[in-house]
């Protein structure tokens, strides 16, 4: 076994920065009487802001500061969602809450190219997510928690390493009661190393299991069990921005990053969306829901935003933008892409669905139709707007490439019908004589026809009384 | 043949395959992916023997529906035998699938895009070009000497064949689409006259039928006829 701990350093403040940097100070607080300073940014330490303070001197000291309480389920739904990421790397997964997560990479050392290259791709696809992380690796997952919590960065292989790798860490770091690090404070033992080195029968009996246990499961003497995280079914996530937003610029850079997440997600459920449901969720407190409809399943991030783009562009906001939230329900499997030698001809494969949707993120669904021929005699019932790339039968019948919508009544003279003058009939009569059952029967005779300009157009005479002319289509 | 004496020969040929050759009689064969038009009267005219792929043509009429749509079916009918669609970007009026489908146009290949505004569907007219998933891209969109720029260059990105359609008086101003056809109803035919082409050289004045395409000219793969043209001798 090898896990590897990711210890998001400052969760609550990072989940707050990951959704654009502000300039303004900014704190979180604890829930706690009084508040406190759990973290703060760059801004309010300059102003002499620190950890540990309460607010009211925190505020005393930066008027301005922007304050936000610290929100446990916000941390866990983030947790989750980077499991739920994390699953492209490998499928043994488990959450070290509130701010950690472990990893077992073993199995996809080979896959990544050893385990070095795979740290690295997990770092920087991790800066891209907006997370900034300390990453330590050991054999077993309680002392690559510990040793990632220390911010050591260390990469042990090796069991036997580990007793001189966790000896200097401070013993804070077990989450023991404050009453027992004080009591081994005075015993003179605040590091691992320390505390191992007193007699420990007499550890066990004044402090009982409690302590010694968590030590003997770093150290690998006692197994060290850990309850593996599932893949859920659907996608949910949101980010919290640090200041509500007017303009959409800012919105896609959280959506990017949440568009990443995503096809983390998505390459580990070896699946593609459908469809994806942005909300925006405003001042006033209404939900501005944005839709993005796929004609092909797709995790391609960059495929993703671009459509969200254009999708955004034709959005409104009334009202300044608080939180964004990305849910996602309809997964459809798409296979992992298979390694190609040429790059991929855009005119066929997956790739050609793409145009398809960009246009429609832009201009709306409506706006792009595909067209497929229909059996009917009545011509204009013998076509269909449909779904690009729906097969048709063909037709065997010559026609026309323009239709018009409705058949245009030309005036005639003598017998002959006129448009910018009178028309000369090249063929025809081809009787048209259908739809007696569902009531839009007609009963026409169609020529082919040329007028002054040399224009070939399709023109008809009802046959029923008063025998009016009208164009239908153009040959163009 | 002996290959001493053929050697020369090639070489010559070669030569003159070159684009920076110019013959004053000629216009400079250029080797150009090009797609067939259908007309071989037309297709001689054309450098690289087709309609250009990766660039714009400009087709300027009087009137709409006098026949250039139909100038155009016979390569339409061929690339939709391909992969890639066909994006008919604002039409005037509604493309009826039944006159595609029987002049040989699969109907399932046709992308039909209307933009509610002229920069809308000149938008759209790029990205369909740029991306490369279009074989043909149909504009009937006002796109301006600026548009036109912009298409031009979305369509050598992509390899797209992009044809846009206009007034015959634009026929004047300059363009930097790099063929340039003027179409005119003739007695039961079409007159082309191309206003500019690549490797320049004054072209004569055609007359197609359209509705009569050369069928084994579709049959050829233009390289090969396009070899077979420049070099008469062994023809």
């Amino acid at each position: 076994m090898l896990w590897s701990c990711l210890h998001f350093p400052d969760f609550h403040l990072q989940l707050l920065l990951r959704a654009g940097e502000s300039a303004r100070a900014l704190a979180v607080t604890s829930p706690t009487r009084p508040p406190r300073i759990l973290s703060c940014n760059h801004g309010a330490l300059d102003q002499g802001v620190r950890p540990g303070m309460t607010l009211s001197a925190a505020l005393a000291l930066e008027p301005a500061l922007v304050e936000r309480p610290r929100n446990e389920s916000t941390e866990a739904a983030a947790l989750q969602g980077l499991a739920a990421w994390a699953g492209q790397f490998t499928p043994t997964i488990s959450l070290a809450p509130p701010d950690g997560l472990l990893l077992e990479l073993a199995g996809s050392l080979r896959l990544f190219g050893g385990l070095a290259p795979l740290l690295r791709k997990i770092e920087i696809n991790l800066r891209e997510l907006g997370y900034h992380t300390r990453i330590a690796t050991a054999p077993i997952a309680s002392a690559a928690l510990l040793l990632a919590r220390a911010g050591a960065g260390s990469k042990l292989t090796n069991l036997r390493d580990l007793p001189s790798a966790l000896a200097p860490l401070p013993l804070r770091l077990l989450d023991l009661p404050e009453i027992t690090l004080r009591c081994l404070a005075e015993l003179g033992a605040s590091t691992l190393g320390q505390c191992l080195r007193l007699p420990r029968q007499g550890l066990a009996a004044r402090f009982g299991p409690g302590l010694l246990a968590p030590l003997d499961r770093a150290l690998g003497l006692l197994p060290d069990p850990r309850p593996l995280f599932q893949t859920p079914e659907h996608y949910h996530n949101r980010i919290l921005l640090p200041a509500p937003v007017g303009d959409v610029e800012p919105l896609l850079f959280v959506a990017k990053r949440l568009l990443l997440e995503l096809a983390g997600f998505l390459s580990a459920r070896r699946s593609g969306l459908a469809r994806l449901d942005l909300e925006l969720h405003q001042e006033d407190g209404a939900i501005l829901p944005v839709l993005l409809e796929l004609s092909a399943p797709s995790r391609d991030a960059t495929h993703l935003l671009t459509l969200l783009r254009e999708r955004l562009s034709s959005v409104t906001l009334k009202q300044r933008v608080e939180a964004v939230v990305l849910r996602c329900e309809h997964l459809r499997p798409v296979p992992p892409g298979q390694l190609t030698l040429f790059p991929e001809d855009p005119r066929s494969g997956p790739q050609r669905w793409m145009i398809i949707d960009e246009l429609r993120a832009r201009l709306g669904r409506e706006a792009v139709h595909g067209l497929a021929v229909h059996t009917d005699h009545r011509p204009e019932l013998a076509w269909r707007a449909c779904e690009p790339g729906t097969n048709s039968s063909p037709s065997p019948y010559p026609r026309p490439l323009w239709l018009l919508r409705q058949p245009l009544p030309l005036k005639s003279e003598g017998g002959t019908p006129r448009f910018r003058g009178p028309l000369q009939l090249l063929a025809g009569p081809e009787c048209i004589e259908s739809g007696w059952w569902d009531g839009q029967d007609i009963r026409r005779d169609y020529f082919l026809a040329r007028d002054a300009r040399e224009e070939l157009l399709w023109v008809f005479r009802e046959r029923a009384a008063p025998h009016g002319w009208y164009l239908h289509g153009v040959f163009a | 043949m002996n290959p001493t004496h053929h050697a020369p020969a090639r070489t010559l040929d070669s030569l003159l395959e070159q684009p920076w050759i110019w013959r004053g009689d000629q216009y400079a064969k250029v080797a150009l992916e090009s797609i067939p038009s259908g007309f071989d009267a037309l297709d001689e005219q054309l450098p690289g023997n087709g309609w250009p792929r990766g660039a714009i043509t400009e087709v300027l009429t009087s009137y709409q529906g006098i026949g250039e749509l139909r100038l155009l079916t016979p390569a339409l009918a061929a690339l939709s035998q391909q992969e890639g669609w066909i994006a008919l970007i604002a039409p005037p009026h509604l493309p009826y699938a039944p006159g595609f489908s029987n002049l040989g146009v699969d109907p399932s290949r046709l992308l039909v895009v209307a933009g509610k505004s002229d920069s809308e569907s000149l938008w759209a007219a790029e990205r369909c070009l740029r991306t490369g998933s279009c074989a043909a891209v149909l504009i009937w969109t006002n796109a301006g000497e600026r548009g036109l720029r912009r298409l031009q260059t979305a369509a050598e990105q992509g390899g797209s064949w992009g044809v846009v359609f206009g007034h015959t008086r634009l026929a004047a101003q300059p363009s930097p689409a790099p063929l340039r056809i003027q179409v005119s109803p003739g007695r039961r035919r079409l007159d082309l006259q191309i206003l500019k082409r690549r490797g320049g050289g004054w072209a004569p004045p055609l007359s197609l039928d359209v509705d009569k395409p050369s069928p084994a000219s579709l049959d050829a793969p233009a390289f090969e006829r396009a070899r077979r043209r420049i070099r008469p001798g062994q023809a």
